[in-house]
């Protein structure tokens, strides 16, 4: 949590597993920046990722949806920033930002990429549908994390979310920066975080 | 940007520099020096796996193609002419 508290602060949902490891400075640096606005921002944790004591094999969409949802109320927010995958838990009915959106599905899909791509490189290459099969019935592992077979389901059918009429879809381009979620080490960008808040403050204004 | 002639016109050489400048924050000096045998992977300590992915996915977004994971192997990204030549044929 940062900046003023007797605000409304802006509540922020992250992006999912390595992504969220590599754009938390970036997180960090645009709470500061908002703060530095006038205006509080906060970032919980999802149940079963970072210093949540649930455990990640037994969340769902569902659960996570709640819990962004249940955060939301606790704090009285009235604004939400997601990032990339975040958008599909942001609370539909708070206007707000959406940075570079994308759908489960598609997350889901990046997530075993990677796993194959590791798989393939240490010489026992798998296949992405028996790889899927097994998620569905029984969960999967990849990049370090243990999906429940629910949440590879829930993520498998989770398209590009529609956004209400008062959430903004932020591309790259609108902030000037790069894909940090990309990257092979966590990085930041305190121009592209300055740039975040300054549309978020404009668009408190 | 919505898929249409404009955009398959554009370099698809350019199109992929610029792609892997964003997905492995290269310097654009640096990715305006490759030719056909500058070696990605295994070569650029930033293209570990999960880099790997990504790239692949901005590929199928940008360039509007669709990589089935069975085309990747370690020949696809060894140069980048090979991942050029890749891209150019997915696009044709």
């Amino acid at each position: 949590m940062a900046g003023p508290e007797d605000a409304q602060p802006v509540l922020i949902v992250p992006a999912l597993f390595e992504e969220a490891n590599r754009t938390r400075r970036l997180l960090a640096q645009t709470m500061r920046a908002l703060a530095e606005r006038g205006i509080g921002s906060v970032l919980p944790d999802l149940p079963g990722c970072n210093e949540s004591r649930s455990r990640l094999e037994n969340q769902n969409l569902a659960s996570w949806r709640a819990s962004m949802a249940a955060a939301a109320q606790h704090f009285g927010t009235s604004r939400v920033l997601s990032l990339r995958v975040g958008a599909i838990l942001a609370p539909p009915d708070l206007p707000g930002w959406w940075l570079e959106p994308l759908g489960g599905a598609a997350a889901l899909r990046h997530l075993v990429r990677t796993r194959l791509v590791a798989a393939k490189e240490a010489g026992q290459p798998e296949q992405s549908d028996a790889l899927m099969a097994q998620g569905r019935s029984s969960g999967l592992q990849v990049a370090g994390y243990r999906l429940s077979a629910a949440m590879v389901r829930d993520l498998e059918g989770s398209d590009m979310p529609t956004p209400g009429p008062g959430v903004a879809i932020l591309a790259l381009a609108d902030v000037g920066g790069s894909a940090l979620w990309l990257r092979s080490e966590p990085g930041e960008d305190a121009d592209m975080a300055e740039a975040l808040a300054a549309t978020i403050a404009r668009g408190m204004a | 940007m919505s898929k249409d002639v404009g955009v398959s016109a554009i370099d698809t050489d350019a199109l992929l520099r610029t792609i892997l400048r964003d997905v492995l924050g290269l310097d654009p000096a640096q990715v305006a020096r490759f030719d056909a045998d500058t070696g990605l992977f295994g070569a650029l300590p930033e293209l570990d796996s999960m880099a790997v992915a990504g790239l692949l996915t901005e590929m199928e977004d940008r360039l509007y193609i669709i990589i089935d994971d069975d085309e990747v192997d370690g020949e696809l990204l060894e140069t980048y002419g090979n991942l050029l030549a890749f891209a150019k044929a997915k696009r044709a």
